[in-house]
Order: structure tokens, then C-alpha cells, then sequence
């Protein structure tokens, strides 16, 4: 037992380096771009997490999910950009700097925002049948993508397609995250990239959403989505208040979302209606399902491989772009993979790849 | 020209290609209760086909007038669709036709983006121009303006929608998936084979999709590989609306939702004193589903249960 214990912890040891230290190698490369890599892909890691929380333990399928990530975006990208405060003159009067509202403070509101839309969403739908839910989700994740797109015209608000630049950098009791750091002992310097230090802040993010996954999978309120999930008749008789409950769930999900959302804008400071279309919802589910749905270390396996397997194929796929002419671009090569995938892996391992250890009943049979 | 009368004719034939999508979903749905994504890109498949049949016989000018080409392509092109569809429902939902609705759903979306790949792959993603092949000059009736094409559309959506009718109510075929849609197994108890009537109800959606493909890229003139995804959300919208698994229900819910439609672009801008503009036409539809989901749940015809194919 105590050996067991050791060995554990000794593998905690091992990984806690191996990821403080991956940025650091990965910087050695010379370049920044395989530690940005990693940044996006942590951040599918926590929006795959959020969705998880609404298909995997709710049982819920939202397709519309990259629209919460999109609130949390703009709402940063309004609040701590010079783009509002250049349009309208009130704000310009109030604020002459423009406005940089601390990225604290929007990442409560935005995560209290994203809450409450997905709450009024879900709740026409939610004491339906689940596809109807699909199907809504769908259309707000259009919606909120028109309105994004449109709405520079007759005021301008988002800026339309040309998207919101110039966001703030992201500060941490005032340590600029946008900007290079150096740290000297003796004689020894080291610089630090803002997309290491970046790469940090989305890691201390991951590690408190899985904290919190774990804690929700085993709370009540967790435990009573998953019987909902198993069979919501019966969940009913046994007293549970299912609508509220799934509304819970799909609010919590929809939070998640919208501080992705707020992290995602001060990471790229730049945020346009494409970042948020159809595809990456679907995606996000893809992770979902792909890794093991409902099942932590899964879906995190699953956001990595989905998130990492575009770069790969943009050095793999050379000599097959060049063999067909250019028709299997790595885009095309990488919607096929998700396709397939999505297609696949539920005929094949309903339960993903790395799914749940079995308790009694689970999700797919 | 009549502002009103015109959107009201667009409205009717956007309408009635809604209607024939919208078959497709109900009574898939109202079989197996399964939302099937890949509708709309089925009706894609079938624009796309037809277009290179179209192509093909241009370049090789058979001589042939341009509306029996057209009727051509849009034969093969639904002959291609009842072959995809019942493939598609062969390997990836009938293997999960007895597993939690998650499943085959995530399937369904799978697929569609699969579909769209493949097309991606074969037509490449650019949008292409559709020839137009009836005559080109419009009919003014009343101070608005029709098409060949659109006169055309409406007529083969009413007669298509006529010879569903007499297939579902007085055929045997039409009996036997009245019966599976009401009770699968009782069904089979009485001598009928779920399988073969899941199938065919695949076929006859396919082929009522490729008519819309067509139909859709003639109105439009372009096609694309992704140009399915709208209509087929709208379709499924209407189906909603209409009540789901109700045959009549998605006639209605498909003519209702292309009235609301395009009279709310031709009014929007007006109404809103220009705050809102007919690029939000794409929203109405999704606040018609909000509204009918919150309001009449079983939609506007829904719980006529007989009328279940």
C-alpha cells in the first residue's frame, strides 16, 4: 500500500515537472510557436472540460457551445479596448484612454453573462426532449455569430468581420503578462516569452477545472446529473427536480465557456466573428466524444489530440497536398479526421477512447 | 412593383423547398426518432450531382432542350441520394439504432461534416455557378415578377407532395411505415420488416432532398458544398414547427417559416427604421423554434397521430 502510494506520488512529481518544464523545451526550439500551440490547446483542454460538464455528466448535447466562449471574448475585448471608446463619444468623454477594465472583473461578469444567457436558452428546451436542445443550441450559436458580424452597422459595436484588435494584455496584480520577463539569478539570466508565461496561467486554469470537475462529478448535484443522464424517469421518481437540475448543468457549462472566452481574447488580443463559428462547437463536442465522454482524463486526451493534430498535419501532409494537386489540404485532412472520428468512434468505441471505468450502466452501451 | 405580392411569391417557393426538406426530416424522425443532420447535406449531394451531369451534357451538346436535361439530372441526381442515404442509414445509424439518443445523434453530425468533406474533395470548396436551363424571362403578374424556374418549383413541389400523399395513405409501403412509426414491434409482429421500411423511408427523404437541391441551386444559381447546411436547419425548423413526425405538419411548418422569412427581409428595414437590416433574415427562423417550443411544444399540427408516417 505505502509502496503504491510512493510510486504515485513519485509519477505526480514527474508530470508537475514535465509540465513546468514543456515550455521551456519546446522554447529551445527557437521559435514561439510550438509553445502558442500549446497555449490553444489548453484552452480547448478548459472549454472541453466546460462541455463535459453538459454532455458527459448532463447527458445534454449543446452544438452552439463555442457561442458562450464567444460572450466571454467579446465582452473582454469591448471592455479593456480602445475600439469602444473610438466610437462613441460618451465613453470617449468618460474614458479618454479608452476603456481597460480589469480582466478580473470581466472574467466574473462575463462568466455570470455567459451563465445566465445559457440558462435563458435552456430553459424553453430543457423540459423537452434533448435533440430539441441540439437543435437550439445550433441556432443561438448562428445567431450570436450574425449579430457579431453585423453589428457595426447602424452604431458600431463589434466592429463586424474586421473583429476587435488592440486588447489589453493580460496583468496579474500588475505583472504585465504581454510582455517579455527576465529573471536573473547571479550570473544566470533567463527570459521569459509572454506566451510561456501565458502558457502557465492556462495550465494553473486547467489544473483548477479539473479540480472542480472531479469535485462536481462527485458531489450530489453531480451524481443526480448522471442518473439524469442514465434515465431521467427515473431520476424524476426518485425526487430529483430534473429541469432544474439540467438547467444547472447547461448554466455551469455555458460559465465555463465565457472565461475560456475571456482568457482566449487576452492571449490573442485580436477577436473576430471567425474565430467562433459552427465548426468549432463541433469540434469542442468531437473532443468530448473522442476522448470519453464524462470521463476527465479522457476528455482531456481527447481536446489535446483534436487541438494538436492540425499542426501535425500541416508538416505531415505536404507530399499528399502535392499528390492530389491540392485538393487534401491539411484544413480539408483535418475535417475529414474529425468526421471520421465523430463517425467512427461511436460505432466503434461508443465510449471513446479513453473512457470511464464501467459503474454499472453508463452512457452509450 | 408590388412589394407585398413579390415577397409572397418568394416566400412560397423558398416555402416549398422547405416543405420537401422538411418531409425528410419527419418522417425519418417520426420512425426512428432520430434527428438526422446529414439531411441537409443530402440535398447538397444532389445539387452538386446535378450540376456536373449538367456540365457534363453541356460540353458534350447533346442537343437536348434544357429542360429535359434538367429532368434528367434531377433523376440521376435523386437516384444518387437514395443510394448515399441508404448507405448512410445502413452503416452509421442502424448499428445504433437500440442505443441512447446521444449516440446516433453525434453520429448524424459526424456524417454531415463528413459529407461535406467529400464534397469539399470532389467539387472542390469554391461555389460554382448553376446554369440556369429554362427560360430566363420573368412573368409579371400583378405588379410583381415570377420565374420559369419558380413557377416550375411550385408546380413539381405540388405534384411531388401529391404522389407522397397517395404513397403514404394508399400503398402498402405507406400502411407498413404508418404502422412501424406508430409501434416497431407490434409492426413486425403483423408480417412487416422494420428494416426494409426504415430504408425506404431513407430513399423516399433522399429523393425528396435531391429535388430541393435542385430546385435550390436553379433559384439561387450557385452551389457549394456547404450551401446544405441552411436549408437543412431551417427544414428541420420547420418540421418543428409543423409538428414533428406529422407529414401535413412540415408542409405547413415549410410554407409558414418561407412566408415569415422572406416577408420579414422585405419588411425588416422598414419596420426597424434601418437598425436592422435583411442580413438578420437567418434569425427568424430560430426565434420561430424559441417561440414554438416554448408556446406548442407538439407544434402547430402536432398530435395528430394518425397522420404519423
Amino acid at each position: 500500500m505505502t509502496q503504491n502510494k510512493t510510486g504515485k506520488l513519485i509519477v505526480f512529481v514527474i508530470a508537475a515537472i514535465g509540465l513546468l518544464a514543456l515550455p521551456i523545451l519546446l522554447q529551445a526550439t527557437g521559435s514561439n510557436s510550438w509553445v502558442r500551440i500549446v497555449d490553444i490547446a489548453l484552452l480547448y483542454v478548459l472549454l472541453a472540460l466546460g462541455l463535459n460538464i453538459v454532455v458527459g455528466y448532463a447527458g445534454l448535447l449543446d452544438l452552439g457551445y463555442i457561442a458562450f466562449f464567444a460572450v466571454g471574448a467579446y465582452m473582454y475585448g469591448l471592455l479593456a479596448s480602445p475600439h469602444l471608446a473610438e466610437h462613441f463619444a460618451a465613453i470617449q468623454a468618460m474614458f479618454p484612454d479608452g476603456l481597460h477594465v480589469n480582466i478580473w472583473l470581466v472574467m466574473i461578469a462575463a462568466a455570470i453573462v455567459a451563465g445566465i444567457v445559457g440558462m435563458i436558452l435552456g430553459a424553453p428546451t430543457l423540459k423537452l426532449r434533448g435533440d430539441y436542445l441540439a437543435i437550439i443550441t445550433l441556432g443561438f450559436g448562428e445567431i450570436i455569430r450574425i449579430f457579431l458580424l453585423n453589428l457595426d452597422r447602424p452604431v458600431n459595436i463589434t466592429n463586424g468581420p474586421k473583429g476587435i484588435s488592440q486588447i489589453d494584455p493580460l496583468t496579474v496584480f500588475g505583472f504585465n503578462m504581454g510582455q517579455r520577463h527576465t529573471l536573473s539569478i547571479g550570473d544566470w539570466t533567463y527570459t521569459f516569452q509572454p506566451v510561456t508565461l501565458y502558457y502557465y496561467l492556462f495550465l494553473f486554469f486547467v489544473i483548477l477545472a479539473v479540480v472542480l470537475s472531479y469535485r462536481l462529478q462527485d458531489s450530489r448535484i453531480g451524481r443526480a446529473w448522471m442518473a439524469i443522464r442514465e434515465d431521467e424517469i427515473a431520476a424524476k421518481a426518485m425526487g430529483l427536480n430534473t429541469r432544474n437540475l439540467k438547467l444547472l448543468a447547461f448554466g455551469m457549462g455555458a460559465t465555463f465557456g465565457g472565461m475560456s472566452g475571456v482568457l482566449f481574447a487576452s492571449f490573442q488580443r485580436f477577436v473576430s466573428p471567425e474565430s467562433f463559428s459552427l465548426m468549432e462547437s463541433v469540434m469542442v463536442v468531437a473532443m468530448v466524444v473522442l476522448g470519453g465522454i464524462g470521463h476527465i482524463p479522457g476528455v482531456i486526451l481527447g481536446a489535446l489530440v483534436l487541438a494538436g493534430l492540425p499542426e501535425i498535419l500541416r508538416h505531415v501532409a505536404h507530399p499528399l497536398v502535392e499528390l492530389t494537386g491540392g485538393r487534401l489540404g491539411p484544413e480539408i485532412l483535418r475535417q475529414l479526421l474529425i468526421a471520421l472520428a465523430m463517425v467512427v468512434v461511436m460505432l466503434i468505441r461508443p465510449k471513446g477512447l479513453w473512457p470511464a471505468p464501467e459503474h454499472g450502466k453508463s452512457l452509450a452501451k | 412593383m408590388d412589394v407585398l405580392l413579390q415577397q409572397i411569391i418568394n416566400g412560397l417557393v423558398l416555402g416549398s423547398m422547405y416543405a420537401l426538406v422538411a418531409l425528410g426530416y419527419t418522417m425519418v424522425y417520426g420512425i426512428i426518432g432520430l434527428i438526422n443532420f446529414a439531411h441537409g447535406d443530402v440535398l447538397m449531394v444532389g445539387a452538386l450531382t446535378s450540376w456536373t451531369i449538367i456540365r457534363m451534357m453541356m460540353e458534350a451538346s447533346v442537343g437536348m432542350p434544357g429542360w429535359l436535361i434538367l429532368l434528367l439530372a434531377t433523376i440521376i441526381a435523386m437516384v444518387v441520394c437514395a443510394a448515399l442515404n441508404f448507405t448512410i442509414e445502413k452503416l452509421a445509424y442502424r448499428p445504433l439504432r437500440n442505443s441512447p439518443r446521444l449516440a446516433p445523434l453525434i453520429t448524424a453530425i459526424g456524417m454531415s461534416l463528413l459529407l461535406q468533406t467529400f464534397a469539399m474533395i470532389i467539387w472542390e470548396p469554391n461555389p460554382k455557378a448553376y446554369p440556369s436551363m429554362l427560360p430566363r424571362e420573368p412573368i409579371a403578374i400583378g405588379g410583381a415578377v415570377i420565374s420559369v424556374t419558380q413557377i416550375v418549383i411550385l408546380a413539381v413541389t405540388a405534384m411531388t407532395l401529391a404522389g407522397l400523399m397517395f404513397l403514404v395513405n394508399k400503398t402498402n409501403l405507406g400502411r407498413a411505415m404508418r404502422a412501424t412509426a406508430e409501434n416497431p414491434r407490434v409492426a413486425a409482429l403483423m408480417g412487416i420488416k422494420p428494416d426494409v421500411v426504415i430504408s425506404a423511408t431513407f430513399i423516399i427523404g433522399a429523393m425528396l432532398a435531391a429535388i430541393a437541391g435542385v430546385m435550390w441551386a436553379s433559384n439561387y444559381g450557385t452551389v457549394q458544398h456547404a450551401m446544405g447546411f441552411m436549408p437543412g436547419l431551417k427544414a428541420f425548423v420547420a418540421a418543428v414547427m409543423g409538428g414533428i413526425g406529422n407529414l401535413a405538419g412540415a408542409v405547413v411548418g415549410g410554407i409558414a417559416l418561407g412566408l415569415i422569412e422572406s416577408l420579414g427581409a422585405g419588411y425588416l428595414g422598414q419596420l426597424t427604421g434601418g437598425v436592422l437590416g435583411s442580413q438578420y433574415v437567418d434569425i427568424f427562423a430560430f426565434i420561430v423554434l424559441a417561440l414554438v417550443l416554448t408556446l406548442r411544444p407538439s407544434g402547430l399540427l402536432g398530435e395528430r397521430v394518425a397522420d404519423r408516417a
